[in-house]
């Protein structure tokens, strides 16, 4: 279990939160240049377990929101996110004792290492995800209305911030906090869901930090061999497909990335189309669904076992699918009411990996 | 009639076309100074063909000379480079993702001043004229005339960059200088890298072309001369002398262009067998399928696109080892004609087991007589897994396609290749190249976020269609045999209003004598 995040620690994180991403999440490769900088000039960034938590810690949330084709641009001032994170202090009237991470999956896994150490406060080893997601209220902090998002701050480039105290439901949150993030020029650093240490070891999904370090420690180990395989024994997930892409559909619903994209397997037989929508979503192997969200459908290169997000999807990429069961934080009914197949518009019910808790148990 | 010429790290190749046909080639050693291979190159296809130099309309240069300064390190001016975009970007400056040697060997400055737009056409801070100017007075100082300039979506407004580099020149007047709206896409880092890179080439870029055009002075050719550049198109010399790193990913492109129009065939796997590497490409409707990954040179990001080859250690120059039985990757190289056995040196290469199969009568085939029938029975063998392995690796279906083979190394693959329907090894196969660069039109590009609250999804096409061909046209084009090439759209996840990027590209025929 990871104790504090060090420079070394930097790239496998960023190649675990990738893989965790399962095709969205955006590419942590920015953040984690950032966060080698922060490292570089203040040493480590300690790590707490959230099962040690003290129960009255005060906790906050923090992520980017925004578009990943406008992050790879428009590049961070650098502290949007620990002023994000300040302001909502002098909101409460109280200093947190650590900052959590919203999305383990993707570019999302690096800001809460990076304010954290601007701020001199720890990270929690946690998240509200497991994975990624395209939408706030997809997060197991709020599923049983246990916490909300709001109290939030959302801070931009110039450290202009707007700050939400209250919100009539989550998915109302979701609504104000993108339009301020557009308004803002399609990105803002957002803090909130404040929470206890009670309340976290209730929603969080715990140790996904140190699952994202091991993960990539072992893709790294593995260079040479079936790097996949290693991805998939890690995490506890079976690989459903090796094969080639033949096909990618991209379609423009409502300015959302939708689409879907079939593989031919290398047996020359097998036929895998998945579903997406900035994650994949669903995935039929010869016609037959085989996985579906919120379980994870990772898909990374054949070789190398890096991960192949939506964006970079192009005919004849060698690739494995790898399906992952989700935690169990995201298998409750409430929970899939929200990231269940239905809340994406399939009309496909979930069907449920066997297994239920993510990744092996952590040395 | 044209001349389509290859400087490649190998040898220079030249073909002479007139219209669809090849009228004659030649093959040539490179040379450590460029002009002299290809003037040799040049003489010997001239003597050849008989050719009257007026006859020449155009002559087209492929080169990876630039590809290879920045990998080897080597020629480059030091270069500063000025980002507008304060307070965003702040975090990570220029040249944040660099190896250190190369930020070194650049030795350049780099400064951040407030400016850059939003996604949507707005400010993120005002242009401060007074900042701009103290930055370039401090570059002016430092002694550096060299300078890269970037702007956050500049690629949508390029505004900022211009009034930059116009201030800028009240400072530095001789002042050199590159914007990074003028090479790249949208991914600020990897359009900036690729700015400051064009800005330490642009030295050697002006004395390559020099070199160039003193090689065809001397051959009395006066004949207007055109660079490849990574699509296969061309751009006019004075333009790729300020505009060298868009000659990065030429090489490949232009063989793979140049095997689809000897072959005929517009989808097929083309295998590229030089003397130390062979690289392989996918040909979809007569273009390389292009990388999805960004493309790293020298190691530096770049967003360029790049055709996805793959590369196995595999040439005519292949070293061959009997135990353990082993083929590359190292090679003699273009010490292939002194260091193979069979002529006359010690190295047992690859070339040197197509001799002793007697596939090929090439130098002095008695040097291989001595070699043992199943050691070259395994040596070829081992050579077809290493091309069938990489050939499958690029496939994108079971289904069987045609595998074009082309380089002055093809000689080594003699068999059909597992998943081929067919293996064409077309006429004047060991000049692709420099027939990929005869063959080459002009083109244009645009790249650009479109948002369709504002008006039609038909209407941004419209836009964006026309804007490439006006670049096509702008860059030398037959504005009536324009055509675009190239459609692609990418919805911006999370925006609304429907903000979609689009990047369209066109091209067309050079105008005739242009």
């Amino acid at each position: 279990m990871l104790s504090q995040v060090t420079v070394d620690d930097i790239h496998p994180i960023a190649i675990g939160a990738g893989i965790l991403g399962t095709g969205g999440g955006g590419n942590p490769y920015l953040g984690s240049l950032h966060l080698r900088s922060v490292l570089e000039e203040f040493g480590p960034q300690p790590v707490l377990n959230p099962l040690t938590l003290p129960d009255d810690a005060c906790l906050v949330v923090c992520g980017n929101v925004g578009a990943p084709t406008v992050s790879i641009e428009k590049l961070p001032q650098g502290r949007e996110m620990a002023e994000a994170i300040i302001q909502l202090q002098k909101h409460i009237g109280r200093r947190f004792d650590a900052v959590v991470i919203a999305e383990i999956g993707g570019a999302n896994s690096m800001q809460p290492l990076i304010a954290g150490r601007q701020l001199g406060i720890p990270t929690v080893d946690g998240d509200g995800m497991g994975r990624a997601f395209p939408e706030m209220q997809m997060s197991s902090f709020v599923f049983e209305s246990e916490v909300s998002v709001a109290p939030f701050a959302i801070v931009d480039v110039a450290h202009r911030f707007a700050l939400v105290p209250h919100t009539v439901s989550e998915k109302w949150g979701e609504r104000v906090a993108r339009n301020v993030a557009i308004s803002m020029g399609a990105r803002g650093a957002l803090a909130g869901y404040v929470m206890n240490g009670v309340q976290l070891r209730a929603t969080a999904v715990k140790h996904t930090l140190s699952l994202a370090h091991s993960l990539g420690c072992a893709v790294l180990a593995a260079q040479g061999d079936d790097v996949p395989a290693v991805v998939a024994e890690r995490l506890q997930g079976k690989i459903i497909f090796r094969g080639k892409i033949n096909d990618v559909d991209r379609r423009i619903v409502r300015g959302f990335a939708r689409g879907s994209v079939s593989c031919v397997g290398f047996n020359g037989r097998d036929e895998l189309d998945i579903a997406f929508q900035n994650e994949y979503l669903i995935a039929w192997l010869n016609g037959e669904v085989v996985a579906t969200v919120p379980d994870l459908i990772c898909m990374v290169t054949a070789e190398t076992g890096e991960p192949v997000t939506t964006e970079m999807l192009r005919y004849g990429t060698r690739v494995v699918v790898i399906a992952v069961p989700s935690p169990a934080e995201l298998r409750t009914e409430a929970a899939l009411q929200v990231v269940g197949p239905p809340a994406f518009g399939y009309d496909v019910p979930w069907k449920p990996l066997p297994g239920g808790s993510i990744g092996l148990p952590l040395p | 009639m044209r001349i389509g010429i290859d400087v490649g790290g190998t040898n220079t190749d030249a073909v002479l076309m007139d219209g669809q046909s090849v009228l004659g080639s030649a093959k040539t050693p490179t040379t450590a100074n460029v002009t002299d291979g290809i003037t040799g190159a040049l003489g010997a296809l001239l003597q050849e063909s008989a050719l009257d130099v007026d006859q020449v309309d155009g002559v087209m240069i492929g080169t990876t000379h630039f590809t290879n300064a920045v990998v080897e390190r080597r020629d480059m001016t030091p270069t500063a480079c000025i980002r507008l975009g304060l307070p965003a970007t702040a975090c990570l400056p220029p040249m944040v993702d660099w190896p250190d040697e190369l930020r070194t060997a650049v030795g350049g400055m780099v400064c951040m001043v407030h400016g850059g737009h939003e996604f949507d056409g707005r400010e993120i801070s005002p242009l401060d004229p007074d900042e701009v100017r103290s930055t370039a007075a401090q570059i002016r100082d430092a002694g550096i005339d060299v300078i890269a300039i970037s702007s956050v979506f500049s690629p949508v407004n390029a505004g900022f960059e211009e009034e930059a580099a116009a201030i800028v020149r009240e400072v530095i007047p001789d002042a050199t200088i590159t914007l990074s709206s003028s090479i790249g896409r949208i991914g600020l880092l990897e359009r900036e890298n690729a700015a400051i890179m064009n800005g330490c080439l642009r030295r050697l870029a002006w004395q390559t072309i020099n070199g160039f055009r003193a090689a065809l002075a001397d051959m009395h050719i006066t004949a207007p001369f055109y660079i490849s550049q990574n699509d296969g198109t061309l751009m006019a010399a004075d333009f790729a002398a300020d505009y060298p790193v868009l000659t990065f990913a030429s090489g490949p492109t232009n063989s793979m262009r140049g095997a689809a129009f000897l072959s005929g065939l517009r989808d097929a796997i083309v295998v590229d067998v030089g003397g130390t590497t062979t690289d392989i490409g996918v040909l979809r409707h007569g273009f390389p399928r292009v990388a999805a990954l960004a493309v790293e040179i020298g190691g530096v990001r770049t967003n360029f696109r790049m055709p996805d080859t793959y590369s196995i250690g595999l040439g005519g120059g292949s070293l061959v080892q009997s135990d353990p039985l082993q083929v590359g990757p190292r090679s003699v190289g273009y010490e292939l004609t002194s260091r193979a056995r069979v002529f006359g040196g010690e190295e047992l290469t690859a070339t040197d087991i197509v001799v002793a199969a007697g596939h090929e009568a090439i130098g002095d085939t008695a040097r291989v007589g001595d070699l043992d029938n199943t050691f070259v029975t395994a040596v070829e063998e081992r050579i077809e897994d290493m091309v069938n392995v990489a050939v499958d690796r690029m496939k994108t279906s079971a289904t069987e396609v045609p595998v074009i083979v082309v380089g002055g190394g093809s000689i080594l693959v003699r068999r059909k290749i597992a998943g081929a329907s067919e293996l064409v090894r077309p006429d004047h196969f060991p000049v692709a190249n420099a027939i990929g660069a005869a063959i080459a039109q002009v083109g244009g590009e645009c790249d650009q976020i479109f948002s369709l609250a504002e008006m039609s999804r038909d209407q941004a096409l419209d836009r964006a269609r026309q804007e490439a061909g006006d670049r096509a046209i702008a860059a030398g084009a037959d504005a009536d045999s324009v055509e675009i090439v190239e459609v692609e759209e990418v919805p911006l996840a999370y925006l609304p209003g429907n903000a979609t990027r689009i990047m369209v590209k066109a091209v067309g025929d050079l105008v005739e004598g242009g």
